[in-house]
C-alpha cells in the first residue's frame, strides 16, 4: 500500500501538471508532493490557478506542516523541500543542486528515507537532469518510478535521463501516468 | 570508493547512528543539534560521509570526537551558511517604510543579527540604516555559532560573481543610490566600506544553549529557525522575546512564523507576508 507520491518536473511542467493533476479526483488517498522548478519568484498565482482546476487541494508547503492525503504540496520558490520521518515538511536554504533550488533528487532523497517502499516518484518534462538520482533511489529502496514518455513530453531531457539511470518500472504519457497514479493509490495490499 | 552501508532495509540504524553522533557532539563539543531538523542532519551527515570516504556513522563519530580540526569541518557541514545581501528584496522594503520610522522615534538602538552567516544580510541591514541616516544613532551585535562565518563576517571581502544579483536586490528593496557606492573592486572581490562595519559587534553566540541580549530594539534572524524542531524553535522565539525591549521588533525569513508557536500571543503581526513582527507591551 503506497503512502505518498512525490513528482518533479521543470520546463514544461506547468502545462503538463495542468494536465495530470485535474485527474486525480476526490478521495485520492495520497499525498502528491511536487517539486516544480520554476524561478526565484512568487508562485501564489500559479497555486491559486491550480487550486480551482484541481479536486484536491493545492497549497505551498510550510515548514513543520503535517502531510495529509486530500492536497498536493508545492515547495516553495528558492528553499529545498524535506520530508521528516514524522511525516512533516521541513525547508532548507543548502546551496542549489543540478543548478536548482527547489531541487527535485533532495525532494525524492529525503521522501524515499521516510516512506521506502510505499513511495511512487514520477518525472515529468524538463530540461536538465534533476530528478534521475532521486528516482534511482525510490526505486532501489522498493518504490514505485514512472518517468514521462520523452516523445510526449515538451522538454524531453529530463524525462531521458530518468530513463538512462533511474530505468523506471513506468514510461507512460501524461493520461496513462493518471491512471496509473489513480490504479496503485487505490491498492490494498 | 567506500560503499556508504545504509539502504532501505536499515533505516532505523542509520536514524540511531545519527542520534548517537548528535549526543556525542554535545557531550564532547558543547554544540546541540540534538533538536534540529532530523531531514536536514541525515542529509548533511549523508554527504560528509561521501566526501571524507567513511562507510559509516559510527566511524564519522569516531573522527568527530578525536579531532577537533574534522569536527569544525563537519560544524561547517551541519550549518548551511548559505545567505545573500538583500534577500528577499520586498522584506528590506517593508524594514524601510515600516520598521525605520519607529528606530527613528529612538535617540540611541540595539539591533541584534542573530544567525548573520557570513555578514551579507548585515552589511544589506547597514546600508539601509546609513541611507536613512541612523547608522550612527545604534549598535548592532551581529552573532552567529560558527566563527569561521564570523570572520568572514568581520573582514566584509566578498566574490564579485554574485554581485550582479546583489545589485539588483538592493535596487527592488528600495535602495537609494547604487550598490556600488559601498564597496571597492579589488582582484575579484568586493571590499565594504569600514564605515559600515564599525558599529557592528560580531560575537560568537548560540542560540541554543547561550543566554539572552538585554533590552535590544530590533532582532533579525532569517533562515535559522526553518533548522530546528518545532520545540527548540518556540525556545528561541522566547528567547528573543526576552530580549526585545516592549515593542520591540522581531523579524524572522519568509518560510519562518511565530503562528502556532507558544509565544504567538505575546507578538502582533506588523507585516505578516514578510514576517515581522512587534512584542506586545506588558
Ligand atoms: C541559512 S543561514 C542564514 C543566513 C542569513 N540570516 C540569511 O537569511 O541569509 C543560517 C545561519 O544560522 C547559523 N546557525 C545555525 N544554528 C545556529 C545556532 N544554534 N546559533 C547561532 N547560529 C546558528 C548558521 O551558522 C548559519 O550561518
Amino acid at each position: 500500500m503506497y503512502k505518498a507520491i512525490v513528482i518533479g518536473t521543470s520546463y514544461g511542467g506547468l502545462e503538463a501538471l495542468k494536465t495530470l493533476l485535474p485527474k486525480l479526483g476526490s478521495g485520492f488517498p495520497l499525498p502528491v508532493i511536487v517539486v516544480l522548478h520554476i524561478g526565484e519568484h512568487n508562485n501564489e498565482t500559479f497555486l491559486t490557478y491550480m487550486d480551482s482546476i484541481c479536486t484536491l487541494s493545492v497549497k505551498e508547503a510550510e515548514s513543520h506542516e503535517k502531510i495529509n492525503p486530500g492536497y498536493v504540496y508545492f515547495a516553495p520558490p528558492n528553499y529545498h523541500l524535506l520530508i521528516e520521518s514524522d511525516f512533516t515538511f521541513s525547508l532548507t536554504t543548502d546551496h542549489k543542486h543540478n543548478f536548482s533550488r527547489p531541487s527535485i533528487d533532495i525532494l525524492f532523497e529525503s521522501a524515499a528515507w521516510v516512506y521506502t517502499h510505499r513511495l511512487i516518484g514520477v518525472v515529468l518534462t524538463g530540461a536538465n537532469s534533476d530528478g534521475a538520482q532521486g528516482l534511482k533511489m525510490i526505486k532501489d529502496f522498493g518504490g514505485m518510478s514512472i518517468v514521462q514518455d520523452p516523445n510526449s513530453a515538451l522538454s524531453p531531457a529530463m524525462p531521458r535521463a530518468a530513463l538512462k539511470i533511474a530505468k523506471p518500472e513506468y514510461q507512460l504519457n501524461l493520461e496513462d501516468i493518471a491512471v496509473k497514479l489513480i490504479e496503485f493509490a487505490f491498492k490494498r495490499k | 570508493m567506500t560503499q556508504i552501508n545504509y539502504n532501505s532495509s536499515n533505516v532505523d540504524l542509520l536514524n540511531i547512528e545519527i542520534q548517537l553522533l548528535m549526543e556525542a557532539i554535545f557531550l564532547r563539543y558543547g554544540y546541540d543539534f540534538r533538536n534540529y531538523s532530523k531531514a536536514h542532519i541525515k542529509r548533511r551527515v549523508l554527504h560528509r560521509l561521501v566526501l571524507s570516504n567513511l562507510s559509516s556513522v559510527t566511524q564519522l563519530q569516531d573522527m568527530v570526537l578525536r579531532d577537533r580540526g574534522f569536527f569544525n569541518e563537519f560544524l561547517d557541514d551541519l550549518s548551511i551558511n548559505v545567505t545573500e545581501m538583500f534577500r528577499d528584496p520586498e522584506f528590506y522594503k517593508s524594514l524601510r517604510e515600516n520598521i525605520i520610522p519607529k528606530l527613528r522615534t529612538y535617540a540611541y538602538f540595539k539591533i541584534w543579527h542573530a544567525g548573520c552567516s557570513t555578514g551579507e544580510e548585515v552589511y544589506s541591514l547597514a546600508i539601509l540604516l546609513k541611507e536613512e541616516g541612523l547608522l550612527d544613532r545604534c549598535q548592532v551585535y551581529a552573532t552567529d555559532f560558527n566563527r569561521k562565518v564570523l570572520s568572514t563576517a568581520k573582514e566584509g571581502v566578498y566574490q564579485k560573481n554574485e554581485i550582479e544579483q546583489y545589485e539588483r536586490n538592493y535596487q527592488l528593496s528600495g535602495g537609494l543610490h547604487k550598490l556600488s557606492d559601498y564597496y571597492k573592486s579589488r582582484y575579484g572581490s568586493i571590499i565594504f566600506d569600514k564605515e559600515l562595519s564599525n558599529k557592528i559587534v560580531f560575537a560568537d553566540h548560540n542560540l541554543v544553549i547561550d543566554k539572552v541580549f538585554a533590552d535590544v530594539n530590533l532582532i533579525l534572524c532569517r533562515n535559522v529557525l526553518i533548522y530546528f524542531e518545532k520545540n527548540l524553535q518556540d525556545n528561541v522565539i522566547g528567547l528573543f522575546y526576552e530580549s526585545l525591549v516592549p515593542s520591540g521588533i522581531l523579524c524572522l525569513g519568509t518560510k519562518e512564523s511565530i503562528k502556532f508557536s507558544r509565544h504567538e500571543n505575546f507578538f502582533e503581526a506588523i507585516d505578516t507576508k514578510q514576517k515581522i513582527y512587534k512584542k506586545k507591551i506588558g
